[in-house]
């Protein structure tokens, strides 16, 4: 702990309202930090806002999005249950595995699309957040009628109420198969649930967690009753399998006892469980650390705890756990904004890629079909799973490390795996573009800069394609051998402008178009391989 | 537990391009006694290249001034000429710039000599087209997508980069030095290169150092991902290991080029199989300041011309005392020369051919080609006619250098180019070797017959992943595409017609979502 306060001097941790610049430093940050990668047009709509109007449009909710469709048939794997683009998320649960296992596929490539085609709102990146904290895994899960509604329930409550969700998830199905809910019964308690509740959802292990081995044990009790029938497919609740003698608490819990009751009865007892973690400040305090590790930097000192995780928690106590004032205090204060949280975060796999993507703006190849997307988004799920995340399936049931795991956190994305694997897919990105399947998507390097001001000006160009690609200033160095890239060596500026202008005059001459191409492939290159484009 | 299929992540620790700052992935090496005994004969046989990009277009008539027509020069460019008397003679009508003294003397010496009017036809007086055609080897119309050392060593090691390094192969084919990235490495699946950054990403790398990030957090985190990123270079291992073999090396100035020559000669040193260097020496392009006003032989084409040849002498030194001079070619390029008449901002525009030098002792020294001539009243539209074309300098260092046959050049060349007599006899890499090499790393695919004719065949291993096969022409268009999609794993094979290519120089492209890989072929009538 004093190690990381000395290495944190300069920061003022304070949750009182941002009054710095508003430009477009500021800007990027809070656009890399809620939505992934960062995008011209993102923050040229966001320009012209001040900053709380900024944040009050990215707290806002999106769109509900289509469902997921029969994508995956092939000529040796047809789904009895579902046509060919119609949802299958109503449909039985098939035996063949090759069947659940290309639902679960396209379920994964579903949610890539809708992370891609994020407007301007956290929405989705906070579905990946509470993904990670109440994390099930959905190749354990293997059942992919019950996995999309498990992220439905993600993204109904994404900007709610987290008790509302606890509750909720606690009772899911896909929770209740994964931490082995549906088989804790009266005669043989499964503490699995009962000790990530406390453990990783609500509670966690700082200082202050005092919840005891017994404590573990009665929430296991009051949930017994809660199942699964495997006939219908759905949540049931079993009388029998409830346990109706009192459960007994710790002193943690101000030695609450839950009455033990019976049939129906037995299931107000789960509401009583919840009252009962959510009057305990260890709730909220865990939950803001959390969401600050998510949304802001990897370590938590002394300073931060007591200035912005205690006043954040306090403001989420006070409105009784609804999760948008917290993100709102969060995005608007001098903290978020402090320069040295610019920047100090290292992108996961999904920021790493579906940022590259975005900010790219990479479309699919013309004429690509239902089928070609799916797989386009797929590679883009196994390519992210090479790098260490695969979406919907984290490691185990603690989530990624990178959230979690002192003192490594966000580093544990950085391997001597994931560095040559991340330099590879871009610099396929700019050599050849995406393969998958039997297509290559094309990443038009050329669109990534036309949208910029003055791409016939070095100096101009040079900084807005690091603007919308590195969080902090470059090294004149760097600045320097991108120059010497675009300029072949030669300190004459106009070269490129001239370069430049001839392209754009006649941009059907090959060798006009080729002498653009050739300087922008190793500039592009040279970018994603700089360290500062890890950070965000 | 369900079975679950993640047939997904990087199968091969294998690399598409070696990256910029290196090539990174992991890589160990095995080494059986067998390998490395034919690798240490190997190493005392090879040949090197070592390329000097003077960056900028240099004015080789202020480089290597013709005596005989000095009276024309000094009128037609008053506002660059060298004092006659300042100039420093090789012959009777011909002299360097004063500030070429160490060159002259390696010019005495016999390890220097000098190819005239070196250009190509129709001259494209922009830096970025003519850098591109002096690196792809390509006709002044004509766009090639890959370089004339890429494709050079794509056939030496045609597996290239998968499996990539390994015991025959464990270094870097070519070495850049410097951030001014040209296209001369690129070959027709990758970038057959590594590039340096620049000395000191060299020293940092065998001090094991990283490069300073501020004390921040951000800074924190940089730091952590250059350390991880250091310890994925591909080639870290074996270039710490060659620069920490050589003991000691001879004194050399403290100017950019130097630095940079040092490095090369100290990974020659230590025994890196490399064959191909490049480095640059940036600021040829002279439009004006090439002289200062009261003396013309000072200014920025004189500091110049002085790096270049302390440079240049220190590394020839340093190669002798190293006792590897004796495999080392070294020789210089510049996108083009410069204007005839000189400019009023003491300087001189874009022009056309200039002389090209060439340091070592295998060289035959002495100067090819005659002295140019200028026009009487020469305006601004003239430049010097071009003697021989710069292709037939690849030629001739591809030839009786790297010993390539006639028919291995013509894969990499569209055209036949005279060779010249500046090398000199020396033995070559055995046939033996060069099959060795052929076999390094894995082959993805092989087309047989080669050359063909009416049709061909190519098999391929899948390894269940989808698969592009594609055919090109020889500036890289594609032609046809031979097989796409996913595959099961295994081999495959797909024969292909042909009847219809005109005859030449085409090669096949393996390409999945992780590599790529390139073969030439050839068709015959």
């Amino acid at each position: 702990m004093n190690q990381t306060i000395l290495s944190r001097p300069l920061i003022r941790p304070s949750l009182d309202p941002y009054q710095g610049p508003w430009s477009d430093l500021q800007i990027r940050h809070l656009l890399s930090r809620t939505l992934f990668g960062v995008r011209k047009a993102d923050l040229v709509a966001l320009r012209n806002l001040s900053m709380e109007e900024a944040v009050d449009i990215l707290l806002t909710p999106a769109p509900t999005p289509p469902l997921p469709v029969n994508d995956y048939n092939r000529d040796d794997l047809v789904d009895p249950f579902v046509k060919w683009g119609e949802t299958w998320i109503n449909e039985p649960q098939p035996e063949d595995g090759e069947l659940i296992s290309a639902r679960i596929v396209s379920l994964k490539a579903w949610w890539i699309e809708q992370i891609i085609n994020q407007g301007l709102s956290i929405h989705e990146k906070l579905i990946l957040f509470w993904h990670n904290h109440l994390t099930t895994l959905s190749w354990e899960v293997y059942y992919p009628k019950l996995s999309f509604p498990h992220f439905q329930l993600l993204r109904e409550h994404a900007f709610g109420n987290f008790k509302t969700m606890m509750r909720a998830v606690t009772i899911d199905p896909q929770m209740l198969l994964f931490l082995n809910g549906a088989f804790n019964n009266k005669e043989a308690p499964d503490e699995n649930f009962a000790r990530e509740l406390q453990e990783l959802f609500c509670i966690g292990k700082g200082p202050n967690a005092g919840y005891t081995e017994d404590d573990v044990k009665a929430v296991a009790r009051v949930l017994t009753g809660w199942s699964f029938d495997w006939e219908q497919g759905e949540r049931t609740w079993f009388d029998w399998a409830h346990d109706e003698e009192d459960k007994v608490f710790s002193s943690f819990y101000g030695n609450r006892v839950i009455k033990g009751k019976s049939g129906e009865a037995g299931q107000q007892e789960l509401d009583e469980l919840m009252d009962m973690i959510f009057e305990n400040n260890e709730t909220a305090n865990f939950l803001c650390r959390k969401i600050y590790r998510f949304f802001v930097y990897s370590e938590i000192d002394a300073d931060t705890e007591l200035n912005v995780i205690q006043p954040l928690a306090e403001i989420f106590r006070n409105h009784n756990y609804e999760i948008k004032p917290v993100l709102k205090a969060l995005f608007s204060s001098e903290h978020f904004y402090d320069d040295s949280n610019i920047g100090a975060l290292i992108k996961s796999p999904v920021d790493f890629l579906i940022g590259y993507w975005r900010s790219n703006n990479v479309q699919f190849p013309a004429g690509a079909t239902v089928s070609n997307r799916r797989e386009i988004r797929t590679s883009m799920l196994w390519n992210m799973s090479g790098q260490g995340q695969q979406l919907m399936d984290p490691p185990n049931v603690a989530g990624w490390p990178a959230y979690h795991q002192t003192p490594i956190y966000d580093k544990s994305w950085i391997s001597t795996d994931s560095v040559p694997n991340r330099a590879i897919t871009t610099d396929s990105f700019v050599y050849w573009g995406f393969w998958s399947q039997n297509l290559l998507t094309n990443v038009d390097l050329f669109a990534f800069i036309r949208v910029l001001d003055d791409p016939s000006d070095l100096n101009n160009m040079i900084d807005e394609v690091l603007l919308l690609t590195i969080p902090m200033k470059t090294s004149d160095v760097d600045k320097q051998r991108l120059k010497n890239i675009l300029l072949t060596g030669q300190s004459n500026e106009n070269y490129w402008k001239d370069a430049w202008l001839e392209f754009e005059a006649d941009p059907e001459n090959q060798m006009k178009r080729n002498v653009v191409e050739s300087r922008i492939k190793p500039f592009f290159q040279y970018i994603f391989q700089l360290s500062e484009y890890h950070l965000h | 537990m369900p079975v679950m299929k993640r047939r997904d992540f990087l199968k091969y620790n294998s690399l598409t391009i070696p990256s910029i700052a290196s090539g990174i992935g992991v890589h160990t090496l095995s080494k059986s006694p067998f390998l490395q005994a034919l690798y240490n004969e190997y190493v005392d046989t090879d040949k090197i290249l070592v390329i000097i990009n003077l960056s900028g277009g240099n004015d080789g008539l202020g480089t290597v001034i013709p005596l005989d027509i000095y009276g024309k020069l000094a009128d037609a460019r008053p506002e660059v000429i060298i004092d006659k008397n300042k100039l420093l003679k090789l012959e009777d009508d011909i002299a360097f710039h004063p500030s070429m003294t160490e060159l002259r003397n390696l010019y005495t010496e016999g390890k220097m000599s000098i190819v005239q009017g070196v250009g190509y036809p129709n001259q494209d007086y922009s830096h970025f087209r003519s850098t591109d055609i002096w690196m792809t080897g390509s006709d002044a119309d004509e766009i090639i997508y890959t370089g004339w050392l890429g494709r050079y060593l794509n056939l030496e090691y045609p597996n290239f980069p998968v499996d990539y390094p390994n015991d025959l192969m464990p270094d870097p084919l070519g070495i850049q030095v410097g951030y001014n990235l040209s296209v001369a490495f690129q070959g027709p699946a990758s970038s057959m290169g590594m590039v340096v950054a620049d000395p000191t990403w060299f020293y940092d790398l065998i001090n094991d150092e990283i490069q300073p990030a501020p004390n921040t957090q951000a800074g924190k985190k940089l730091e952590y991902i250059r350390l991880i990123t250091k310890q994925s270079q591909v080639y870290g291992e074996v270039i710490t290991k060659a620069a920490a073999k050589v003991a000691s090396q001879n004194s050399y100035p403290d100017t950019n080029l130097a630095n940079q020559l040092k490095i090369v000669s100290r990974l020659i040193a230590g025994g890196l199989k490399t064959r191909l260097y490049m480095v640059s020496l940036d600021g040829f392009d002279t439009h004006d300041n090439q002289v200062i006003t009261t003396d013309h032989s000072q200014g920025e084409h004189a500091n110049l011309l002085t790096e270049l040849s302390g440079a240049v002498a220190a590394f020839l030194k340093d190669l002798d005392s190293q006792g590897t001079a004796d495999r080392v070619l070294t020789m210089t390029m510049s996108e083009f020369g410069r204007r005839i008449i000189s400019n009023a901002s003491n300087g001189t525009d874009h022009g056309a051919s200039a002389p090209m030098m060439f340091f070592g002792n295998n060289i035959e020294p002495g100067i090819f080609g005659s002295n140019p001539n200028i026009p009487d009243n020469p305006t601004w539209e003239d430049n010097l006619p071009m003697q021989f074309d710069f292709r037939s300098i690849y030629h001739t260092v591809l030839q009786d250098w790297f010993c390539l046959s006639q028919t291995n050049l013509g894969a990499i060349f569209t055209q036949n180019f005279q060779t010249l007599p500046i090398v000199k006899n020396s033995p070559c890499i055995s046939t033996a070797t060069k099959e060795v090499n052929r076999k390094a790393g894995r082959s993805l695919i092989e087309v047989s017959p080669n050359p063909f004719t009416t049709y061909s065949k190519a098999e391929f291993v899948s390894d269940g992943e989808a698969i592009i096969v594609q055919l090109f022409n020889s500036s890289g268009q594609m032609i046809q595409t031979i097989a796409q999609g996913k595959f099961p794993e295994g081999k495959h094979s797909v024969t292909f017609e042909t009847e219809l290519l005109p005859a030449g120089n085409y090669f096949i492209r393996y390409q999945t979502q992780y590599f790529q890989q390139g073969k030439w072929l050839v068709k015959v009538r």
